[in-house]
């Protein structure tokens, strides 16, 4: 069975020690001014980063069938239709002069 | 992997169907998390644009290096979370065992940290509400990060105890010897939602305690 994959000890320690290294980096880059708002899009960045190993290899998607994929896809989807679609309005309101009455 | 000797319930063709059946629902499961932890992040996203100073501001009350220790430890825990799964894989009892009480002790240092930060906050009146005081212009604000704050993270800590119990659970069952490498998907499936919860945090660490570090 796909899903079944054994991983070797080696890989899981590389992403052990790869997510240990972006933490670190995570921290140090927070204490650099990286002028506007490159701090929180590199943060971010890096947490993506993280995310997406932790996902691949210890949670097996990367060894799974294409259902899974399409399952994975559609929880990240609708969130991203959450967070653009809500930000979309509430952050383009300021453009506009506030009309009273 | 169809194997006639595992015992399947009588919807399934047979235990592989089962088990991906298994699989897809931990998944929808986790889909509807998303969409949980999603609004809040959604929440804090929209007033961290409105006050920034004050969120950079306030960011900085939390202790960074606990921070950093605790998003260590809760990887920590993922690693010996995806060690177990690898030997119930292989039907290594023993390491099993072994592995899930490591991820249990990780995960009980985590909430020990978190408190412990907790505690502190009580103490400097950082906690929203009619004790709540903070020096300067942006006290109003900061409150609102500190809703956040207390919100996402206490969140999150349910999660975990909640993690904790499962572990505990897998580990008496592991212990009697209920698993094997043909039958092991609860084991698997708590390990989705540990890893889940471990990446919660990965987002919750910069958002939290790293906005304001670079202007102090």
């Amino acid at each position: 069975m796909k899903s079944d994959h054994v991983v070797s000890i080696k890989l899981y320690s590389a992403i052990f020690g790869a997510l240990l290294v972006m933490t670190l980096a995570t921290a140090g880059a927070a204490f650099i001014d990286l002028g506007g708002n490159l701090n929180t899009v590199v943060a971010m960045l890096i947490a993506a980063c993280k995310a997406l190993l932790v996902i691949l290899f210890f949670m097996h998607v990367r060894y799974s069938s294409r259902l899974t994929w399409v399952f994975v896809g559609a929880g990240f989807f609708w969130l991203m239709i959450l967070l653009s679609l809500t930000l979309a309005d509430v952050l383009s309101r300021r453009w506009l002069p506030t009309v009273v009455g | 992997m169809s194997d006639s000797s595992i015992v399947h319930a009588h919807q399934f063709d047979d235990a592989e169907q089962q088990h991906e059946a298994s699989w897809l629902g931990m998944w929808v499961f986790l889909a509807t998390e998303v969409m949980f932890f999603g609004g809040m992040f959604l929440g804090y996203t929209i007033y961290r644009s409105t006050y920034p100073e004050a969120f950079a501001d306030a960011s900085n009350h939390l202790d960074i290096w606990l921070g950093t220790i605790n998003t260590a430890v809760l990887i920590g825990s993922s690693f010996t979370m995806a060690l177990a799964v690898r030997s119930a894989q292989l039907g290594a009892r023993k390491p099993l065992v072994r592995f899930l009480i490591l991820t249990l002790v990780l995960g009980a240092l985590f909430l020990g940290i978190k408190f412990t930060e907790y505690y502190a906050k009580i103490e400097e009146h950082l906690v929203p509400g009619s004790n709540f005081s903070y020096a300067g212009p942006l006290g109003r604000a900061a409150q609102i990060f500190f809703s956040f704050y207390f919100a996402m993270t206490g969140m999150h800590a349910l999660h975990m105890i909640i993690g904790l119990a499962l572990l505990t659970a897998l580990i008496v069952k592991a212990g009697r010897g209920r698993f094997s490498s043909v039958y092991n998907t609860p084991v698997e499936l708590v390990g989705l939602y540990w890893h889940f919860v471990d990446i919660v945090w990965i987002f919750l660490f910069p958002l939290l305690y790293l906005v304001g570090r670079h202007l102090q």
